[in-house]
């Protein structure tokens, strides 16, 4: 029993001096928590190998370590149904002891953005705990002889065809950014992935395409680099006041919005951009985030957030992130709060407009 | 470059870390291959969780490792106990389980092993060549080229019909129009759901091949009161034999092994069609064709060269363009993320080694698990020669387990029992399952790559080489499977026979009607659909109906010579001595299913291996518990190191919070 308050102690202190930066949650509140010789279930309502199940796999080890009393943290994948299953299932199974967290991704938070009726889960509900953001960059041949965003006005009389994985798919954020940035593209759906997508543009099958960030740099990059591909814009990220600013793994390639300038001469507004905003925001911006269940206590909630902040400090996490979570900074602390809430919120009236444009371009039925 | 990449690769995978890991891929692979049903997803997904922190080539070895192990030793299952070793062995249970039955199962496994391991050398070696110079090759197969070799894995329903086409068409058509529930690839409409999200994703492969083959051939073996293997002896002579016979069919071996590593090269086919094709192929190629189905040594050689061959030509899609062929290759792309490694050119510049090391422990453990699958078969074999009674639940077991992996739901069961039932009834009244499969594997392609190959350009595909290319090869193989035989040129892949004056009409004949009810149905829940979404469905159903009435109008007229007439009972009366007749065998199954709706799979698992062995196996209590005992440990075991949930009942449903592991 001695060891006891001993490596909690040590847990406590990694996790202040990590997050002291961030926050200033009182460690004294977090201090009744302790979860040793504990196993924490990690859900992940995707099958074993997707993003999802990737990312919290990679991060699961750095949780273990700086959570209270270091439980077991193993995944549990509970795949299905394109991932309401599981999160349905969490949402009305999991009870609120720190024991069972779910790590959702865009394409859980998009039905239930799109008032799918299927979806038994309310985000506002969820207590966050974690936010990964991740990017991506879109791009075209260079045989349009388009050079940057800003001559992009010469390819609205032309008809562009993007490789799709289907209208409410993740593949939604390129098709509103098409649609917002005035761009005539034809969409093909039933791609498997975007590596699918990506093929089909290099067979010149389909003449505009985007790839998440790793994939873009390792596939992409290179192309780019030999004349063949021009990069138009990059998703972008949120800063702590939710604006849009460039991806740190693209400092030179212009975000959406800068694009939209560079074509169109002015700043985008509407209801189609607020739109936009929503579904990038929780289809990058904010892709993937951790949650415990409703009215779990605040103790464990902050000893969660603590736990989160150090180990995206934690220097071995740092040194190993490599392609899994990028360049991209981990809102954790006290920045999961106002991330998580722009990813799952929408506006009643842009929510409405994606709907129908969804149901007459696409026929989408959401009922 | 290259070949001092190659030698810095094998000193690489030589030393005794690498090679202990890439031991524990072949392990896990050797017990995952064994268990019938279970395949690589679940091979890769328990190794998976080891990977995070290993160093890469380490991590590679064993994730490798496991690969052509799996595909070899998932022969065990399919010649043993006529049960798909995973979905990728299922064309190998037609002539390797009645060579079994033969007591030849020495001569089928040896002559498996042996096709294996030249087909998963022959794949290493062209995955050593083919990453260097594939990227053209995978290029030039876009929508058009994909949707015409989805074609030319549905022209092998023609040799796979049994005595009659129109009953292969009809079945042909029944899983394509299976493979069409859930979301249409053009339009994301939901195509018969019912407004559930369970078939949102359409209904798993894994309970499909389960159902069709696995289930009737358990049904059917507990029938006679006996054991597996009707001769005495086990495993029988036949280990030279078997070698004898890959070298006599060397060419053959060739052909297919060269055919596995382009099918598995090019992505978007998917692999649990690629041994029905070689299949098809062998049978096509062949003069003499009326041993096929009952027990060919060279229906055994061509699918276990192919698939095994496969692995490798899978591989250079997934390293070079990041695009897994199949289920497991999607698992070890994210083995490659965790230990950062990105798929790319890369993979062929600066990571040349690591492709290297991949072939090295490709071909490495390719020996190795020719070897293990050797010395072990003697000890496997034997469940040949235990009461099947005894041997039944355990199947069940590994059936049922293997069967809710895809969304480990409750739902899965109840898939795999209700299609479980059609098997049974299928392989009774002579409907050829393997075109079921073919058709169920090959729709979503099907129907995708079709539209894809529209939108990207137009009806003008038709002109494009390649596809004119795949055209004539399929006008070369229908007509290759035509010739030299006026019954279709088709081998037996269920029972034939006409039926004599005795039996009842009527049973077929709902059965019969069944289907085009199903093909009724399927035109009524289509048919409001958008352009895009129906038209595939539509036009199935259309040719499955009119093939299901051509079946009907003999039934009906009473032609009992007709090849359209068939019932497998006819054949049964006499040597039906077993414990449990087909009624009582569905019953069984049905109870378990609803057990385990009730108190979850665990609990409903150990009340049927219990009820099972003492009524139907009439076991003494000491057996019974023994028994029992190493089935849920077997479970658990499997259950926590996949750290799975079980499907729940309503008991776990009601009291979640009083269970304990395992019961929720």
């Amino acid at each position: 029993m001695m060891k006891l308050p001993m490596r909690f102690m040590r847990g406590t202190v990694v996790a202040m001096a990590a997050a002291a930066s961030l926050m200033f949650a009182a460690p004294d509140r977090a201090e009744a928590v302790d979860f040793s010789g504990k196993t924490v279930e990690w859900w992940i309502p995707f099958s074993e190998g997707g993003g999802s199940d990737v990312w919290a796999r990679f991060y699961a080890p750095y949780l273990a370590k700086h959570l209270p009393g270091q439980p077991n943290v193993i995944i549990r994948n509970v795949p299905g149904g394109g991932s309401i299953t599981g999160t349905n299932e969490f949402a009305a199974r999991a009870r609120p002891d720190g024991l069972a967290l779910v790590g959702t991704s865009g394409s859980t938070q998009f039905p239930y953005l799109l008032g799918d009726r299927r979806v038994r889960y309310e985000y506002h509900d969820l207590e966050p705990v974690l936010v990964s953001p991740t990017g991506g960059v879109v791009y075209i041949p260079a045989s349009f002889g388009i050079e940057d965003a800003s001559q992009l006005g010469q390819l609205t009389d032309r008809e562009l065809v993007y490789a799709s994985q289907g209208a409410t798919s993740l593949d939604l954020v390129p098709m509103l950014a098409f649609e917002v940035m005035g761009l005539n593209v034809r969409h093909v759906f039933g791609m498997t992935g975007r590596g699918d997508g990506r093929l089909a543009f290099e067979r010149g099958e389909a003449t505009i395409d985007y790839q998440t960030s790793s994939a873009y740099l390792t596939n992409v990059q290179p192309l780019v680099d030999n004349g063949t591909v021009v990069p138009l814009f990059s998703y972008g990220v949120l800063d702590a006041e939710g604006n849009v600013q460039r991806d740190p793994s693209f400092p030179d390639i212009p975000h959406f919005v800068e694009a939209y300038e560079m074509m169109h001469g002015e700043a985008p507004s509407g209801v189609a951009f607020d739109a936009y905003m929503a579904f990038f925001a929780s289809g990058f911006a904010a892709q993937k985030p951790a949650m415990l269940p409703n009215g779990t206590d605040p103790e464990i909630v902050a000893a969660y957030r603590e736990a989160f902040a150090a180990a995206a400090a934690d220097p071995d996490l740092q040194a190993a992130k490599g392609e899994v979570l990028g360049e991209y900074e981990q809102a954790v602390g006290d920045d999961v709060e106002p991330l998580y809430h722009v990813a799952t919120s929408i506006d009643p009236e842009a929510r409405e407009w994606v709907r129908s444009y969804l149901t007459e371009n696409h026929s989408v039925m959401l009922d | 470059m290259v070949t001092e990449a190659l030698m810095e690769a094998l000193g690489n995978v030589l030393t005794l870390q690498h090679f202990t890991y890439l031991m524990v891929g072949v392990l896990v692979g050797l017990i995952v291959g064994i268990l019938p049903g279970l395949g690589g997803i679940v091979g890769m997904s328990l190794l998976l969780p080891f990977v995070y922190g290993m160093d890469a080539t380490s991590a590679l070895a064993m994730l490798i490792g496991m690969l052509p192990v799996l595909a070899i030793a998932d022969t065990f299952a399919s010649v043993l106990m006529g049960i798909p070793g995973s979905s990728a062995s299922q064309a190998t249970i037609l002539d390797g389980f009645p060579m079994a039955k033969k007591g030849q199962a020495a001569r089928a496994l040896s002559a498996a092993f042996t096709a294996s391991l030249f087909g998963g050398l022959f794949g290493a070696a062209v995955l050593t060549i083919c990453v260097l110079v594939a990227r053209p090759l995978i290029l030039s197969f876009g929508a058009a080229e994909l949707f015409m070799l989805t074609l030319f894995g549905l022209s092998m329903v023609g040799v796979l019909s049994g005595q009659s086409l129109v009953k292969g068409i009809a079945s042909c058509g029944l899983g394509l129009a299976l493979g069409m529930v859930g979301s249409a690839p053009a339009t994301g409409e939901y195509r018969m759901d019912f407004g559930t999200l369970y078939l949102m994703d359409g209904v798993p492969l894994v309970i499909v091949g389960l159902a069709l083959f696995a289930v009737p051939e358990i049904g059917d073996l507990l029938r006679k009161n006996s054991t597996i293997a009707e001769k005495k002896s086990s495993l029988g002579t036949g280990w030279l034999q078997g070698i004898k016979d890959t070298w006599a069919y060397r060419w053959l071996t060739l052909r297919c092994s060269g055919l596995g590593a382009i099918l598995g090269m090019i992505p978007g086919l998917g692999g649990s069609v690629v041994d029905w094709i070689a299949y098809g192929h062998v049978v096509q190629t062949s003069k003499d064709r009326s041993q096929f189905g009952k027990g060919d040594v060279r229906g055994v050689i061509a699918p276990e060269s192919t698939t095994s061959a496969k692995e490798g030509g899978g591989l250079v899609p997934t390293l070079l363009f990041g695009i897994p062929g199949s289920g497991s290759m999607a698992i070890f792309l994210a083995g490659m993320v965790l230990i950062g490694l990105q798929p790319g050119p890369a993979m062929v510049g600066q990571n040349l080694g690591m492709t290297y090391t991949i072939v090295w422990s490709l071909a490495i453990a390719n020996v190795l698990g020719t070897i293990l699958c050797i010395v072990l078969a003697p000890n496997i074999a034997r469940i040949t020669t235990v009461r099947y009674a005894l041997v039944a639940p355990f199947m069940i077991l590994v059936i049922s387990f293997a069967a809710f992996q895809p969304s480990r739901s409750y739902l899965d069961l109840v898939a795999l029992l209700v299609l479980g039932i059609v098997g049974i009834l299928l392989r009774r009244f002579g409907w050829p399952r393997p075109a079921f499969l073919i058709g169920f594997v090959l729709a979503t392609q099907g129907e995708r790559y079709l539209y894809q190959a529209l939108q990207f350009s137009g009806w003008s595909f038709f002109g494009r080489p390649i596809v004119i290319v795949i055209g004539l090869i399929i006008i070369l193989s229908v007509w290759l499977g035509a010739r030299s035989n006026k019954g279709g040129g088709s081998i037996q892949t269920e029972g034939s026979g006409a039926i004599s004056d005795t039996t009842q009409m009527w049973p077929q004949i709902v059965f019969t009607l069944g289907v085009a009810g199903f093909f009724v149905f399927t035109l009524y829940e289509t048919v409001g659909l958008s352009f895009l979404g129906k038209v595939f469905p539509i036009g199935v159903a259309s040719v499955g109906l009119l093939a299901a009435l051509l079946v009907l109008w003999p039934q009906i007229r009473g032609n009992r010579a007709s090849r359209e007439v068939f019932d497998g009972e006819e054949l049964r009366k006499t040597d039906d001595d077993g414990p449990v007749g087909p009624l009582r065998y569905m019953a069984w199954l049905a109870a378990f299913v609803a057990a385990i709706g009730l108190v979850g799979y665990f609990l409903a698992l150990v009340i049927f291996f219990v009820a099972f062995l003492r009524i139907v196996g009439k076991s003494s209590w000491l057996q019974t518990l023994i028994l029992t005992a190493a089935a849920a440990g077997l479970v658990m075991v499997l259950a926590n190191s996949l750290n799975m949930v079980m499907p729940e009942g309503l008991l776990q449903e009601h009291y979640y919070q009083y269970l304990f592991w395992p019961l929720r």
